[in-house]
């Protein structure tokens, strides 16, 4: 009910896209500090395994080069020094090949050098070795850096729902919040623990890459350095051209979601009323749109890969030509244009991985927006030390007043006083604020004026805890969690034993169903329905409070779900219950009613009527007419 | 799927009977020759456009393919032999091949979403049709959030493996056939180092994903169990906090968080092993085809130019290896979602209308159940039993009986929602299963026990329940809204009858949902009117005021109205008293209250009936 209110005031529902991108995303990375040592061997581990990596190629580029002066050298006269063999070719006017001689180093006469090629393969595979195993080390540890800090962060949001106060969770629809703790969370660990790796991985090789660019051909290197602004600019542009379509195709996709949410959950309606086939014209009118907007965006997100191979094949041609001919006039040797040419390839792929996980790493930041939003909520205020001692249990309502929206008042100056060991019943229609009593009492929201005290103590001034391990609820909304049925009656006071147990059971009449169940206590109680009927779940709740033997009592409407004859037997042990204890009972039920101590007639925050049965029926007056059949 | 407040349906009570949505695990295999079954009928339509991206896709890859070899040309003609100008041209032919490369490869996105998107398309209709055709034991079976995750989310994952289908297995095979061609043109005695490097890249990542597999599902597993924790929390945080259990549930979430923790640890303890175990093998190889195509070279069987280009292809039919491990991932998932979707296709209503229906001309509303017995499949224990009641015409009878008597399944009995297991219901003295379905709808006017309504305005939701082929004027919707006391809190907002509806109509009071419902159905001004406890949301005076004016409204309509309030139940022409699924009482208010001992019990425990329990 008080969620009804403050939804229905208007509170807007949080935007999906990331608001601010660089401050989510720092504000996140900052969440890896405590994991410091762990993440710079990570980085260090990175730069280490990615470096030897990136050697390789150029190694193998010197065994390929130590091939071709083979290759060439048999070809020449054997006895001639190089020299001698470039000036003859250059007399014979073989210019172009004294020119690539030149550049080579070769040994005229002599074949391939096995030795010096098995010396440098081997120095190659053992590097390529240790590059394995560093990365693997680095894969390994950047994991166990991401685990930990996913670890901490839900359970910092896990004890963050605890200290958050009750009106964070009824002002906002129970899905929202429920997918900002799982769906969200589940998101960053997927998105971001991949675009983390990810990224290291590129930037570190693009520089690596880079730097043995530079040492084997500055010309070469900045023909493809070149190729990174083209790349980056026609992704940008890609990003941007397909940004509004990717808007569209969401929101037609959840346009239609809802379409088919509200068809399937409203489905005896439809189909009733005769409206199956409005419902399917209207999927079908949703449906092309969404299938319109997708081929949009998916034709330019699909985009990306094509153009960024294109930049890449773009570099290697250029660096095929002028690379051959650098060779051909002796600037370079072959080897290194095979190298270099493997580099082109190592340093486009990560600029295109990269583009390809830009909408990733937005959807896991915009996750991480909506979780530190649920971090950064207020909390309900701190709580005093001291415990309430109730020695006889009189609760009395001075002068309260209370609002959930500022200008909606829900209580209006409240007094009332249940003497120890009575019972009071609250009536009224809706909106009176019978529930906000019970909420009220037990600080789940706290006064805007006036005072609440239980035996003369005011409740704010002593811990929450106290004040509710001393006032035992039953609720219209049956909560029981996946355990046993003993287990959750036990949740009442844990350290009961169990023949107490037992006896809250049998008082509330659970004793006699447990024992038509096969597992009988040990039944499990499935939260989503399962072999116990609801009014069965109602039974096992006030067991639950039977149990935590209270002193003040609070029903709200608990008996209206359950069958009028387990009712009765509930009200028979009820009454047992109530006898040393102060008990409020907000019902519908004449019977529960009439044999209350003090009734008290509610209606818009303020109390209209208060007495006995007798003393309200002879007064003819707001009780008599709502009784009336 | 979180949970929302939207009620779902009826609410009966139903025992867990295989239901729960959780069918039998079929095989591996199986769940592929659903998927391959799904893809065959649905991307039937796109054959052509399929076929376009795969000669595209053929083109664009032997473009790639070629580059080595033009690159090899130009080290072996240009470089070699110092050429110059034989290098630019080569250079010339690289660079044309490259732009017909691309320009086939964006012609082939360009084909291909639209494909996919199409298939998508198809897949979801096919599905939403299928469903709306469900009746209440169908839908019930599945869920309305897992009907919804299947039309959707499922949909979506084939759609995606289709998509990158499209690129991925027409590329990959060519890429490793044309590589492997094209090497074995360069060199053909290096060949057999391709027969060892290939098997061995393909095993060691096969063998590291037969590890991963296992342990994702358990990790789905575990992030499910984890989530139903955190909703745990959330429903129930109320009584967690009235008994101060905070520290219970803390310990609980840091065991299913730990869990998480040590799934996710092993998991990336074998995905860590993909990246270095690939590229070693990818290293090793290069290695061993320098050293042995060296060899060659020295002995005058190949050029050092087709070594480098060798080389270039052996990458490109490693990288070809990878591309297909990824799909081979991304097909067990699919496989999944085939099967669920498969599922629901297959299922086929059980309650349908008639090959040769009886049309009546009109319908004036009697209805006779004839010794009627329901119990849901599979359950022991009937929810009805031998109910044998008659309904005149124009007459209004009140059901009572406690929750899970079967109240609400009288109701779903002459909707058709269930069929009777045996006995007959009989409206106008024809079985309602000969009646034409949505003629029988059009006849009864069904108000549920939690109104639901849809988005859009209040209007709309309104001609929602207009007969088919009625035309409603404004004055007819504000009639309807004063029978069912609507009137006031509709007027009371400046948009009215424009006034918006959110998703499941939650921006109303229950009480107020209930009677834009009951206005709903009055509109259609039906023959039978059902109200499965509908008037429980309201107090006392509007639930009065309600019957009154459906009273002058429907003289002549039949009314059958399930109700716990002992003053609606007064003022029935007959009151039937259901308990355990059979008949224990039947007559006037008077005559039970002498000889019916339940029905004395329910009334003396009545309610004082001020208020609106929700």
């Amino acid at each position: 009910m008080t969620g009804h209110v403050l939804r229905r005031s208007g509170i807007p529902a949080p935007v999906e896209r990331t608001r601010d991108f660089r401050g989510s995303a720092l504000r996140l990375l900052k969440r890896l500090v405590p994991q410091r040592t762990l993440a710079i061997s990570v980085v260090l581990l990175g730069m280490g395994g990615i470096a030897i990596g990136v050697i390789g190629p150029r190694i193998l580029g010197h065994a390929t080069d130590l091939l071709f002066n083979g290759v060439i050298g048999r070809e020449l006269p054997a006895g001639l020094t190089k020299e001698q063999a470039v000036a003859a070719a250059r007399a014979r006017g073989d210019t172009a090949f004294a020119d690539l001689l030149s550049g080579m180093n070769v040994v005229p006469g002599q074949g391939v050098d096995f030795a010096a090629v098995a010396r440098t393969l081997a120095l190659a595979l053992g590097l390529y070795l240790l590059a394995a195993v560093l990365v693997w080390l680095q894969a390994q540890l950047l994991n166990i850096t991401v685990q930990r800090t996913m670890v901490t962060l839900r359970a910092e949001v896990e004890d963050k729902l605890h200290r958050l106060p009750l009106s964070y969770f009824d002002s906002r629809q129970r899905g929202e919040v429920l997918s900002r703790v799982t769906n969200d969370i589940d998101n960053i660990q997927g998105s971001v623990s991949l675009t983390i790796s990810q990224l290291l991985t590129s930037v570190l090789t693009v520089f690596a890459v880079l730097v043995m660019m530079l040492t084997i051909s500055p010309l070469l290197a900045l023909l493809t350095i070149v190729t990174v602004p083209l790349s980056l600019w026609v992704t940008r542009w890609i990003t941007r051209r397909s940004q509004p379509l990717f808007v569209a195709q969401w929101r037609n996709t959840g346009r239609l979601a809802a379409h088919i949410e509200e068809t399937y959950s409203g489905f005896t309606i439809v189909k009733t009323f005769g409206h199956r086939e409005a419902a399917q014209r209207r999927f079908d009118e949703l449906n092309d749109e969404v299938y319109r907007s997708s081929i949009g965006a998916q034709f330019f997100s699909g985009l990306v890969g094509p153009t960024t191979m294109f930049i890449g094949n773009l570099s290697y041609v250029a660096v095929a030509v002028v690379g051959g001919l650098q060779v051909a006039s002796g600037q370079i040797t072959l080897g290194s244009i095979q190298a270099f040419i493997q580099y082109v390839r190592q340093f486009n792929q990560p600029l295109s991985q990269v583009a390809g996980m830009y909408n990733t790493l937005q959807s896991g930041i915009a996750s991480a927006e909506r979780v530190f939003e649920l971090l950064d909520a207020d909390e309900q205020s701190p709580d005093p030390g001291p415990t309430l001692e109730i020695s006889s249990g009189r609760v009395e309502f001075e002068r309260v007043n209370f609002s959930y929206l500022p200008d909606t008042p829900v209580i209006d100056e409240l007094s009332l006083v249940a003497e120890p060991g009575s019972t009071v019943a609250i009536v009224g229609p809706t909106g009176a604020g019978k529930t906000t009593c019970v909420n009220l009492l037990m600080r789940f929201y706290d006064v805007d004026s006036g005072r609440i005290s239980i035996d003369g103590v005011d409740i704010s001034t002593v811990s929450r805890q106290s004040v509710r391990a001393s006032i035992g609820m039953v609720l219209q909304d049956t909560w029981l969690f996946g355990g046993t049925i003993y287990d959750n009656i036990a949740y009442g006071r844990p350290d009961a034993s169990e023949p107490e147990v037992i006896a809250a059971a049998k008082a509330a009449h659970v004793d006699r169903f447990v024992h038509t169940l096969p597992d009988g206590y040990d039944t499990r109680v499935d939260d989503d329905g399962g072999a116990i009927s609801a009014g069965e779940k109602q039974l096992i709740t006030i067991a639950r409070a039977v149990l935590a033997r209270p002193k003040v009592l609070v029903l709200d409407e608990a008996t209206s779900a359950v069958d009028t004859r387990t009712e009765l037997l509930i009200q028979q042990a009820m009454a047992e219950l109530r006898r040393d204890r102060t008990c409020f009972i907000i019902a519908h039920r004449l019977s529960t009613i009439r044999d209350a101590d003090l009734i008290l007639v509610m209606d818009a925050g303020r109390i209209i009527e208060r007495g006995t049965h007798q003393e309200l029926m002879s007064r003819h007056g707001r009780y008599w007419e709502m009784t009336q059949v | 799927m979180p949970h929302t407040d939207i009620p779902t349906d009826l609410d009966f009570h139903r025992p867990d009977t295989a239901a729960a949505g959780h069918d039998r695990q079929p095989a591996v295999c199986e769940s592929s020759q659903m998927l391959w079954a799904l893809l065959r009928q649905y991307v039937r339509p796109y054959r052509r456009l399929l076929a376009i991206v795969a000669t595209l896709q053929v083109i664009s890859t032997l473009a790639s393919l070629y580059l080595p070899t033009v690159n090899a040309a130009i080290i072996d003609d240009g470089v070699a032999k110092g050429n110059t100008r034989r290098i630019v041209e080569l250079g010339g032919v690289m660079l044309g091949v490259t732009g017909l490369q691309v320009a086939c490869a964006i012609g082939a996105v360009f084909f291909g979403s639209r494909a996919a998107m199409g298939f998508g398309r198809d897949l979801r209709s096919a599905i939403f049709h299928h469903v709306t055709t469900f009746s209440a034991e169908e839908t019930g079976r599945f869920g309305a959030p897992s009907l919804l995750t299947r039309t959707t989310n499922d949909v979506g994952q084939i759609q995606q493996l289709l998509q990158m289908t499209a690129t991925i297995l027409i590329t990959a095979p060519i890429m490793s056939i044309g590589g492997i061609l094209m090497a074995l043109h360069q060199d053909a005695g290096l060949s057999w180092l391709l027969l060892v490097s290939v098997p061995v890249l393909a095993l060691a990542n096969f063998w590291i994903i037969a590890h991963l597999m296992p342990i994702f599902r358990r990790m789905q597993r575990v992030i499910d169990g984890i989530n139903r924790v955190m909703r745990d929390q959330l429903s129930g945080i109320r009584v967690i906090r009235a008994f101060a259990r905070e520290p219970v549930e803390r310990s609980r979430f840091a065991d299913a968080n730990q869990a998480l923790s040590n799934t996710a640890l092993e998991a990336g303890r074998w995905q860590a092993l993909m990246l270095p175990a690939t590229t070693l093998v990818i290293n090793v190889s290069s290695v061993a085809l320098i050293w042995f195509g060296g060899l060659r070279i020295d002995a005058g069987q190949m050029q050092v130019g087709s070594l480098i280009a060798f080389l270039a292809y052996f990458m490109q039919i490693l990288m070809a290896v990878l591309m297909a491990t990824v799909l081979a991932v991304m097909f067990p998932r699919a496989s999944v979602c085939a099967e669920r979707i498969s599922g629901v296709l297959s299922t086929r209503p059980q309650i349908t209308s008639p090959a040769d229906p009886v049309r009546p001309v009109s319908v004036a509303g009697e209805i006779v159940f004839d010794d009627a017995a329901f119990s849901y499949p599979g359950a022991d224990r009937p929810v009805l039993q031998r109910v044998s009641l008659r309904v005149e015409r124009g007459t209004t009878t009140a059901v009572v009986g406690s929750t899970g008597s079967g109240k609400s399944t009288l109701l779903a009995m002459i909707c058709r929602f269930y069929d009777v297991t045996s006995g007959a219901v009989r409206i106008d003295g024809v079985d309602v299963r000969e009646l034409d379905l949505e003629q029988l709808w059009s006849s009864i006017g069904l108000v549920p026990q939690r109104g639901y309504l849809f988005s859009g305005t209040i209007a709309e939701n309104l001609r929602y329940g207009a007969a088919p082929g009625q035309d409603l004027t404004d004055e007819q919707l504000w009639e309807a809204l004063r029978i069912a006391a609507a009137d006031d809190f509709v007027a009371a907002h400046p948009d009215g009858l424009n006034r918006l509806v959110a998703q499941g109509g939650i921006n109303f009071s229950g009480g107020q949902r209930q009677r834009l419902a009951i206005a709903r159905a009055v509109i259609r001004r039906p023959a039978i009117y059902l109200f499965d406890d509908a008037l429980s949301a309201l107090d006392v005076h509007t639930d009065a005021r309600v019957r009154a004016a459906l009273r002058e409204v429907s003289a002549d309509a039949t009314v059958l109205i399930v109700s716990q309030r002992i003053s609606t139940v007064v003022e029935a022409d007959q009151v039937v008293v259901i308990e355990g699924g059979r008949i224990v009482g039947m007559g006037t208010h008077e005559s039970l209250l002498t000889y019916c001992r339940t029905y004395s019990e329910f009334a003396a425990s009545q309610a004082i009936t001020a208020g609106d329990p929700r």
